[in-house]
């Protein structure tokens, strides 16, 4: 399965968190909010413009700025 | 150790989870909120009865988690260390369980007794999520109660509960996770030597400041140095091993191994008949369907004006007649006092310091009240966060963030705001540093205060473009706030700005009673804080422009004017002049030429060393000063300095058409005036509001450092203005 950063990922878009590369205070609130590797998420929609993006995941939308979800990789299902 | 405090319990839960609404529901009315000493993190205390017993409930800071990074986080824990309440109600959302419960975990971690308030059950249910929370108590080995905290089921369960829990009078018993084949063999290793040294350990369960010092955690680290320094430098050592070690063989760290391992016993927790899926999960509920038109990229911005705008109106129109009835009550006591004090400076201290200074302070409690019902209202429901999601993107590129346009719109981005509510609507903020730049920046928006002035410069030169100017000036507030903000945040604030990942809660109706509490306890706060500041300052102004008043012989000169006018009447072939407006003439003299000599007078007269840059003459300098007090007065006291006689708020001033005719002033005059007012130093009121929200230090800041913009700014105008040949 193709792995992509969090931020290439298209509305609608299916995935698992491969890998998250953020440490520090980013890395731990990533995990906080429960993205761990091996965690299923979709994506649920962008700001209208364009910027933060909100997945579905855990049963809860969470949002995140395009240049936090550089630091998630994702394993995506398919290339849409 | 700290007693163990019989009958104290704590609420612990995430963001979201209905903590406040349980706390409410629980302690009705019974409540104080106050700060965290030296911070401005909120300390929610109540009490609640049961079977004879009073117990005290405190209220912690929502947090996904316990670590050292947030000042909630931190709070919360050094509360359940420090403090230790006899029991923790956790607060669980049961349509969010797997995240809720990573903090239950840590919160098991540390030992402290728990139960947990499974709320929101109903939610769950209409979901089509059952949970099984005989089998969940079982396994978490905590009582697990199912509540609903809007209607108040199970809340006496949970309290009993509770009161059970807290009479074992248990030692602290922390849950042990196995955290894999890399960190376990250490975890025992550190642990075993932080037993033998009893390190830490009167507050801290072994086990845990091991964890700790595995996550790097900077604060119990920071403490164990303090304890031993030696023995905390075997740990770091112990700690970097693994780390080096994770590195090279998985490239990872404790801290996310660590992480993995929690939600890996969660979902174990979680299986096998605790949780059942009616229908399918993730379906599209109600509240994801209103996001689709309320997030959409053309009509989600455009709902959220409207929202906005309308919140705006809420505050500003319903506040309107209590306003008047505070300003009607005032001046009635101001003209009680009038009429029953004997002339001098005590009367005058009484009138002009202590009355007109109480009532500033409580003329702004019927805008505060209704701003913060707007601001409940739209947090409550859950709209402000999709607020901060639309706007982020804007507002970041200025070091801000999304949930900074409250602040602005209420502080007057909308003309006619109020930066006191303004400066008190940032607490939706969680981040520090945009918080405070928010803090510094909304008073540059135009306040209704503010407003009053504009319209009489903009009559005196402006009059045929009215609606041009005060819509530029609109714009030049929005500009200058957010460049400003972006400069600070260069430099003062320099720092990445902080995490965003921001939850977007299911819509809910809030409940009316949280919004009240919530309402009330604010307006208090502010009475309480603000109050004090406010009268001190209020009177310190008056005595400024009130002493040392005029030398004798120059007050006998305008008795003695009076006098002859008041005999000149008495003839009966007296000319037809009337002797009350020349009376009145004489009085407005006198009163321009004791301002000029008062204090204030004279600060103004040796100010026009630098404000001749900017075109400001004493008279305007005066002004300036007394607006600091409070804007619309900058009005009243430009009239008495133009011997037009210092009306009291509200009336009419023929100023406008007094400086119109005025050779010295020119419309680039009046422009570079506008500026200066539009950016100086907030008021009196708001620098009070800064100080409590922030610290002396942003009050003390925000009056220098904005002064010095306006004057910049303003003299770059005039200068300009006049290099141009616009003068």
């Amino acid at each position: 399965m193709p792995i992509v950063p969090l931020r290439k990922m298209t509305k609608g878009q299916k995935g698992i968190i491969h890998r998250i590369n953020a440490s520090g205070e980013l890395g731990r609130r990533i995990r906080d909010m429960g993205l761990v590797t091996g965690t299923p998420f979709w994506v649920q929609g962008r700001a209208p413009l364009k910027d933060p993006v909100a997945i579905r995941v855990r049963n809860f939308t969470l949002t995140l700025r395009n240049n936090e979800s550089d630091f998630i990789e994702v394993e995506v299902e398919e290339v849409l | 150790m700290n007693p163990r405090r019989a009958n104290l319990i704590a609420l612990a839960g995430n963001p979201n989870c209905g903590k406040s609404t349980l706390f409410n529901a629980i302690t009705g009315g019974h409540q104080h909120v106050g700060n965290y000493p030296g911070i401005t993190v909120e300390k929610k205390e109540g009490y609640c009865h049961l079977n004879g017993n009073r117990l005290k409930l405190v209220d912690l800071p929502g947090t996904y988690s316990l670590t050292a990074y947030s000042l909630e986080e931190l709070v919360a824990r050094n509360y359940l260390i420090e403090d230790r309440p006899s029991a923790v109600i956790n607060i669980v959302d049961a349509s969010n369980l797997e995240r809720n419960l990573y903090l239950t975990v840590q919160l098991l971690e540390l030992g402290i007794p728990v139960l947990v308030a499974l709320n929101m059950v109903d939610m769950a249910t209409a979901r089509g999520v059952a949970i099984n929370c005989e089998e969940l108590g079982r396994r978490l080995r905590v009582p697990v109660i199912p509540t609903v905290a809007r209607t108040g089921k199970g809340k006496e369960e949970l309290l009993e509960a509770a009161v059970q829990l807290a009479k074992k009078d248990v030692v602290w018993e922390p849950l042990h996770i196995s955290y894999g084949p890399d960190i376990d063999p250490v975890l025992d290793r550190m642990e075993a030597q932080i037993r033998a040294a009893a390190f830490l350990t009167e507050t801290h369960p072994a086990r845990w400041t091991a964890l700790k010092y595995l996550e790097a955690d900077e604060e119990v680290i920071r403490k164990g140095r303090q304890k031993d320094e030696a023995l905390s430098g075997k740990l770091e050592e112990l700690a970097e091993q693994v780390s080096e070690h994770l590195r090279k063989t998985l490239d990872s760290y404790p801290e996310a191994i660590i992480a993995d391992y929690r939600y890996g016993f969660i979902s174990a927790l979680l299986k096998q008949g605790v949780v059942k899926h009616s229908n399918k999960a993730d379906r599209l509920y109600l509240s994801d369907q209103l996001d689709r038109v309320l997030t959409h990229r053309f009509f989600g911005p455009l709902f959220m004006m409207l929202i906005v705008f309308a919140a705006y109106k809420f505050t500003f129109t319903y506040s309107k007649l209590p306003v008047e009835w505070f300003e009607a009550g005032f001046s009635a006591l101001a003209g009680f006092a009038d009429s029953f004090l004997p002339p001098g400076p005590f009367k005058s201290l009484i009138i002009s310091g202590v009355i007109d200074g109480v009532g500033g302070v409580m003329g702004f409690i019927p805008v505060i009240v209704f701003m913060f019902l707007a601001i409940a209202f739209l947090e409550d429901t859950g709209y402000l966060a999709r607020v901060a999601y639309m706007l982020d993107r804007i507002f970041r590129t200025f070091g801000l963030h999304g949930s900074s346009v409250m602040a602005y719109i209420i502080s007057g981005g909308i003309a006619g705001g109020c930066a006191v509510p303004g400066v008190l609507a940032t607490r939706t903020l969680r981040s520090s540093r945009e918080r405070i730049a928010t803090i510094v920046t909304a008073p540059f928006m135009n306040c209704g205060a503010k407003l009053p002035v504009f319209a009489m410069l903009i009559a005196a030169f402006f009059s045929a473009k009215e609606a041009q100017v005060m819509f530029l000036l609109t714009i030049l507030s929005w500009v200058s706030a957010l460049a400003i903000a972006k400069l600070i945040r260069l430099t003062f604030l320099r720092g990445p700005s902080t995490p965003f990942l921001l939850e977007l809660p299911p819509y809910r109706l809030p409940t009316f009673k949280g919004l009240l509490i919530h309402t009330c306890e604010r307006a208090w706060q502010y009475i309480r804080k603000a109050g004090t500041i406010i009268l001190a300052i209020s009177i310190v102004f008056w005595a400024l422009m009130s002493f040392p008043g005029l030398p004798k012989a120059e007050k006998k000169i305008y008795d003695e004017e009076r006098e002859s006018i008041l005999a000149e009447a008495s003839q009966p072939t007296s000319p037809e002049a009337n002797p009350a407006a020349r009376l009145q003439e004489v009085d407005y003299r006198e009163a321009q030429a004791a301002l000029k000599n008062s204090i204030a007078g004279r600060i103004g007269t040796s100010l026009t060393a630098i404000s001749f840059v900017n075109g400001f003459d004493w008279r305007t300098n005066v002004a300036l000063l007394s607006g600091f007090a409070a804007k619309e007065v900058i009005i009243s006291t430009m009239g008495t300095a133009y011997s037009l006689g210092q009306s009291r708020r509200g009336e009419e001033i023929p100023l406008s058409g007094r400086l119109a005719a005025d050779a010295s002033w020119t419309p680039l005059k009046a422009f570079s005036l506008i500026i200066f007012i539009m950016l100086y130093a907030p008021c009196l009121a708001t620098i009070a509001c800064i100080i409590h929200e922030s610290s002396w230090k942003w009050g003390l800041f925000s009056l220098t450092f904005n002064t010095a913009i306006a004057f910049l700014l303003s003299a770059l105008v005039y200068r300009g203005g006049l290099l141009l040949g616009l003068g």
